[in-house]
């Protein structure tokens, strides 16, 4: 391969010519689109059948369907959000079989029969889940943009607590970790909240994670 | 509602409702994932076909061609908008760049189509297949560069921060020269994002002239201008719908290219199409805080009376842009014969400046309090007390102009007394907690109150139901509830009897989201709206307005009492009114207060950066809702460590652009990175602001805690570092030498 | 997003197979950066192989006292397992200081591995970048590189690899397993497996076409104190600036791998003979030949110091 400095200003001089621009060592690829022509393949559907919160769906999806687009755009289940798209935020977090994962990176005909829980199955505003009582007492949100996703994640965390999943912040690998204010922190800090409810958060985690324990 | 004397005693100081911490009333739709978002409303637009956005990949020049075949020839597509067949479209007033780029091209990922198609996968597949050639112009993009010939610039933020290109009390250059004790320093901010979590988001639908936008802003009136203004198209055409914003914090301010590009793709298709901007494409098509340069002179008594202040600060924009007002507060904060601030504005070609929460305080004040920290350890003085030596109760500049409030002395005494400050030691980098170095800071939160009209329209039905109607939005500020909360105060209901419609442009028009001028105002048009509605009430009850009584669902007054219900049997009863404002805000400086405290301990073997504890103590007139109120301040302290401690748009200089476009490069704080945090919010009504005499609280938060975070670090490493964000590498080498 | 096909493969033969009857054909598992590439068209797969029914979700002990993990085994499963817990803590430290709780539930063994660089010119498809598009140029030469490479870099890339995982994998000696479409199988020692980028940035790794991972294997355990620190701005969720995965012995001598400086994991096993010399002297020799950038060029004491804080603790 030709030293890439020498290439670069080569391409320069051929592409921009006299234009100006001081001290650049490389040129976007932008300046030289010259891409083939290409007739674009049709997309390529395929059946999924899944369980979303109890109920059975059936669903003929392009592959590139993710699993959060298929919740929110062909099942009208919008709680769960698309913060970023790209596993930024956690804003997308649902529950498949027992684990939380970004539905944004998960391609919906990968989750053949899995049981799905998104925010709408955990509880209604009529019936909150204590979870979502406790985020409201404690005002654990603000724009509400990425509470479904904090609150499924919330669920989650004390789960893999129970279970003994460790953490970053777990002193001892052996032990058993606890749910407390640190663990809980580091647990949910794959969920981004922006308006900066954290410090709320915490606190209705806590007391859920404290309800549980005397249950 | 005209309000030009201080309010009286009136039916809000009852404080039946107002003023208690309650749970927000949209609670239960947001935390069960039933709040309808703009980008989510199925209900609306079923058959809604997906816009793609296509960003410029240069930051200046032009378009020389752009091929479109094979876009179109994409499966599923229906459409695709340029600027070349967009037909004539104007430039909104509040936009600096145009939001639909081409042939000219003024920042990076400027928009410069939109491909529409039947579905999401295959918009984003075709607008890959568009292709643009470019010639690329030179482009400004070095603010440290430019700065040196950037001229003078005024600018009002039209949120309460502005400052004239110079402005000079006294004889600073004097003061300045004949000070004892005087520091010169100069701060950096970078530029920011506000990163909300929502992306910019619309669905567009056109009924023959008339388009609807349901879409994700901050100030529905001003959007509908806007969108008129930029489609070419009359205003009553428009309608904005925007109940629920997914964060804004300025960035949801304006129009913006979600909104423009669905409205033309939506045209040129001939259906409703839905558009978000993707993640990547925001940092660079929307707009940002701007850097700054800021250089502070103080100049002292040594007994600590500040007697020069100069603040002048540099920062950039994109051409026809306006300065960050970063000196705003420095007018008005600290007492001082001689003064001093300017700014000036360098050309950029950087994306479009702009508005982010607290615009002018919240960079101004994380330097301004710097300086302040500085000073006070020149002076052998403690930084709690050189701030109350040096509090004033007047405009500096304007002596005849009182404050209505001000309570600052108190926020820091109180503060230092909850936040066991007696404990810190004065001299830097001397605790240590095993392998962390402690230390804790001090700084004041300023930020202005400012009077809007606002406008609502309240409904009674034969239930006893009380509507409150108005396009007021609520960004995550709480707006559902404390409007609530006002009707329900005003009329003698229970809260669970109060139902709120918000951010339709259909009803009236309301102060909206900006500025921390939401809550006082939007709530105040709620009063005057209630106002009348009770005098409706009484009128069709028999009873005399001004001594009727509105409790319990009923209307009182003497031993007689009736439903408040009955009074609308017959028919629905409707009042529409507003709040408008005399000269209180030219007579009095409104303005809110904060005392803010902060502990960070630094690792001192890698330089890591951990805060410890947060307290804001906050005076800021009467608190609406505790609990939603203690919220908005939690969130700025939250922007404001981010700002202090990780938050930078890292600029190309070459290129033009801000790299680390998008959540992952640009970090902003974490749940492990935010401890528990205090508020305390002193006892305050101030009858000036409003008959609700209340004030803003949601910049509050984030002005002035940069420089509480900087402070504790400072005290806790003994190195200063005064070009924000204060990361590790900035100090590791001045940091104690390891074992 | 280019439309691909998709199939659900039930062993590793069959998967090769797949591969190499499918040109343009990719494996998917967790998928949790494949298919944020390939929202961006950085990837663009026609076909998708998913490999996610193979079984190779297993932790099982080896012959020789070690622990053979399986491709499929998730981050936190792998971070989890008492085994790994007792017996190789820096692999647990280091996993668990990657990424987030759901990443962790998604993200595999062999994915982990195969995860390309964050540098955000390769994220960004209007910059030259060699390894996007080789051949193009590298725009985070001159450009934004706090977090890029110190080390090992070419005039072609100064790209990092973002693992926490393998920096772990690194330091134990680890060794990948693989099967080629024809059937063979081969054990490659990690030291191997990435690649510097020369003037092929592209490569990320030593793996042919359509060969797949099957395991990850570790040498039977060394004892030690287990050490991994990750260095970083924020204090969850983001990429290390440096990282050090150490296992130190009680006589101070020990392993030192470091993340965050180099386009693989970066181990020079000739600078551990001065572990009890303390970081300076380690820091030195493993560093030796460092070409920072003027944006980076902190990474450099950084390193040292941080390797300090382990030694510090090892101290007790």
């Amino acid at each position: 391969m030709p030293d890439a400095g020498e290439l670069e200003l080569s391409r320069r001089d051929l592409l921009i010519g006299g234009a100006a621009s001081a001290a650049v060592t490389a040129v976007p690829a932008a300046e030289a689109q010259t891409m083939p022509l290409v007739t674009e393949d049709q997309p390529s559907m395929m059946a999924v059948s899944f369980e979303v919160n109890g109920r059975a769906q059936q669903l003929e999806l392009d592959t590139r369907t993710t699993l959060l687009d298929a919740l929110r755009e062909h099942l009208h289940l919008t709680g769960s959000k698309k913060g970023c798209d790209h596993g930024q935020c956690g804003a997308c977090t649902v529950i498949v079989d027992g684990r939380r994962i970004n539905s944004c990176l998960s391609l919906a005909v990968m989750h053949q029969g899995d049981r799905i829980t998104t925010i709408e199955g955990l509880g209604t505003p009529d019936k909150l889940h204590p979870m979502q009582a406790a985020f409201v007492k404690h005002d654990g949100y603000q724009c509400g943009y990425c509470t479904p996703g904090q609150i499924c994640s919330a669920v989650a965390v004390l789960d893999e607590i129970k279970a003994g999943i460790p953490s970053h912040v777990t002193q001892d690998l052996d032990g058993k970790p606890q749910a407390s204010n640190l663990e809980v922190r580091e647990r949910m800090s794959g969920n981004i909240c922006r308006c900066g409810a954290y410090s709320n958060i915490a606190e209705a985690i806590a007391e859920v994670a404290a309800g549980r324990k005397k249950a | 509602m005209k309000f030009d004397t201080p309010a009286g005693t009136n039916p809000i100081d009852q404080l039946k409702v107002i003023g208690k911490p309650t749970d927000r009333i949209d609670g239960p739709l947001k935390t069960t994932g039933r709040a309808p978002y703009a980008y989510e409303r199925h209900d609306v637009a079923p058959n809604a076909a997906y816009g793609y956005v296509v960003g410029a990949a240069i930051a200046k020049g032009r378009i020389k061609s752009m091929d479109l075949r094979d876009a179109k020839a994409a499966p599923g597509v229906l459409a695709i908008v340029t600027a070349e067949n967009a037909g004539k479209l104007g430039k909104g007033s509040m936009n600096t760049a145009k939001l639909l780029g081409g042939p000219d091209i003024e920042h990076y990922h400027q928009a410069v189509a939109v491909v529409v198609a039947e579905t999401f996968e295959q918009a984003r597949a075709a607008a890959q297949l568009v292709r643009v050639d470019y010639v690329r112009a030179q482009g400004r993009f070095d603010l440290a560069e430019e700065a040196k010939r950037a001229p003078l610039d005024g600018e009002n933020s039209g949120e309460g921060s502005a400052a004239p290109p110079i402005d000079r009390t006294g004889n600073f250059e004097g003061a300045f020269k004949a000070a004892p004790v005087t520091l010169d320093a100069t701060y950096t901010t970078p530029d920011h994002s506000h990163a909300m979590m929502e992306p910019h988001a619309t669905i567009a639908a056109w009924d023959g002239e008339k388009v609807t936008l349901w879409t994700s802003n901050q100030m529905i009136a001003w959007g509908k201008n806007e969108v008129a203004k930029t489609l070419g198209i009359s205003k009553e055409n428009v309608r904005l719908d925007s109940p629920y914003v997914g964060g804004g914090f300025g960035g949801k301010l304006f129009l913006r290219a979600d909104a423009l590009m669905a409205a033309l793709g939506a045209r040129a298709a001939g259906r409703p199409v839905k558009v978000t901007l993707q993640r990547p494409l925001i940092a660079n098509n929307t707009t940002h805080r701007p850097a700054t340069i800021q250089r502070i002179r103080l100049g002292a008594t040594p007994d600590g009376r500040l007697t020069a202040i100069a603040h002048e600060s540099t920062s950039g924009d994109l051409p026809g842009g306006g300065p960050e007002t970063a000196v705003s507060q420095t007018r008005l904060l600290y007492a001082g014969e001689n003064r001093l601030t300017a700014m000036r504005l360098a050309v950029l070609d950087l994306p479009e400046g702009n508005a982010m929460r607290a615009p002018g305080e919240a960079p101004g004040m994380m330097a301004l309090e710097v300086a302040m920290d500085e000073m006070a350890e020149k002076l052998g003085m403690d930084p709690v007390e050189f701030r109350i030596v040096n509090d004033t109760q007047v405009d500096p500049e304007k002596p005849e102009r009182k404050y209505s409030q001000r309570q600052l002395n108190e926020c820091l005494r109180i503060g230092a007394e909850r936040f066991g400050w007696a404990r810190r030691n004065p001299k830097s980098g001397q605790v240590r907690n095993g392998r962390w170095l402690v230390g804790m800071g001090v700084a004041a939160g300023f930020r202005n109150n400012l009077l809007m009209k606002s406008a609502a329209r309240v409904r009674l039905d034969g239930r006893g139901v009380v509507t409150v109607e108005t396009d007021m939005t609520d960004i995550g500020t709480g707006s559902y509830t404390i409007l609530a909360q006002t009707a329900a105060e005003m009329m003698g209901v229970p809260l669970d009897r109060v139902v709120v419609r918000l951010g339709d442009s259909d009803m009236p028009v309301s102060a909206g989201s900006g500025g921390q001028w939401g809550a006082n105002n939007s709530t105040a048009g709620v009063y005057a709206a209630c106002v009348k509605l009770r005098e409706q009430v009484a009128v069709k009850l028999g009873f005399n307005s001004a001594d009727a009584a509105f409790a319990d669902g009923e209307v009182r007054s003497g031993n007689r009492h009736a439903k408040l219900a009955d009074a609308a049997k017959g028919s629905e009863l409707v009042a529409e009114d507003s709040i408008e404002y005399g000269d209180l805000g030219k007579k009095y400086q409104q303005s809110t207060f904060a005392g803010h405290f902060v502990e960070a301990a630094v690792d001192s073997f890698t330089g890591e950066i951990r805060v410890r504890r947060m307290l804001a103590v906050c005076a800021a007139g009467r608190i609406l809702n505790p609990k939603s109120a203690r919220s908005q301040v939690i969130g700025g302290m939250t922007m404001g460590l981010g700002a202090a401690l990780m938050e930078e748009l890292a600029v190309d200089k070459r290129f033009g652009f801000f790299v680390n476009h998008d959540l992952a490069g640009y970090e902003v704080p974490v749940h492990a990175d935010i401890p528990h945090q205090e508020v305390i919010f002193l006892d305050e009504v101030d009858p000036v602001s409003s008959p609700m005499k209340a004030k803003g609280v949601g910049e509050l938060g984030i002005c002035g805690v940069g420089g509480a975070v900087a402070n504790a670090i400072y005290n806790a490493t003994g190195v200063r570092v005064r070009d924000y964000p204060i990361t590790l590498d900035k100090h590791l080498a001045r940091l104690p030498a390891i074992a | 997003m280019k439309p691909f096909t998709y199939e659900r493969v039930n062993s590793p033969g069959q998967a090769a197979q797949a591969a190499a009857r499918t040109p343009g054909s990719k494996f998917i598992a967790g998928g949790t950066n494949l298919l944020d590439l390939m929202k961006l068209q950085i990837e663009a797969p026609r076909h998708l192989i998913d490999v996610n029914d193979l079984g190779l979700d297993k932790i099982e002990k080896t012959g020789d006292g070690g622990l053979r993990i399986g491709a499929l085994v998730s981050n936190t499963d792998l971070a989890a397992d008492k085994r790994v817990r007792k017996d190789y803590a820096v692999l647990s430290r280091a996993l668990l200081a990657g990424a987030s709780g759901q990443l962790r539930n998604k993200a595999t063994t062999a994915g982990n591995l195969l995860q390309r660089t964050r540098c955000p010119y390769f994220y960004d498809t209007n910059q030259p970048c060699n390894k996007r598009s080789p051949g193009s140029g590298c725009a985070a030469i001159g450009g934004y590189s706090r977090q890029l490479a110190v080390i090992g870099s070419s005039d072609a890339c100064i790209a990092t690899h973002p693992s926490d995982m393998a920096v772990a994998m690194r330091v134990l000696d680890a060794t990948v397993e693989t099967v080629n479409p024809a059937g063979a199988t081969r054990g490659i020692p990690i030291a191997q497996f990435h690649r510097l980028p020369g003037d092929t940035p592209h490569l990320d790794t030593v793996l042919g076409r359509g060969e797949l991972i099957t395991a990850v294997t570790l040498p039977k355990p060394i004892g030690g104190q287990h050490f991994y620190h990750k260095t970083r701005d924020r204090a969850s969720y983001a990429f290390a600036l440096v990282s050090v995965a150490a296992v130190i012995q009680k006589d101070g001598s020990g392993r030192v791998a470091i993340g965050g400086v180099a386009h693989k994991p970066w181990r020079v096993e000739a600078a551990e003979a001065n572990m009890k010399q303390g970081a300076k002297a380690v820091t030195g020799t493993l560093l030796a030949g460092a070409r920072p950038t003027q944006d980076n060029s902190f990474k450099l004491p950084l390193v040292e110091r941080t390797l300090a804080s382990v030694m510090h603790e090892a101290r007790g």
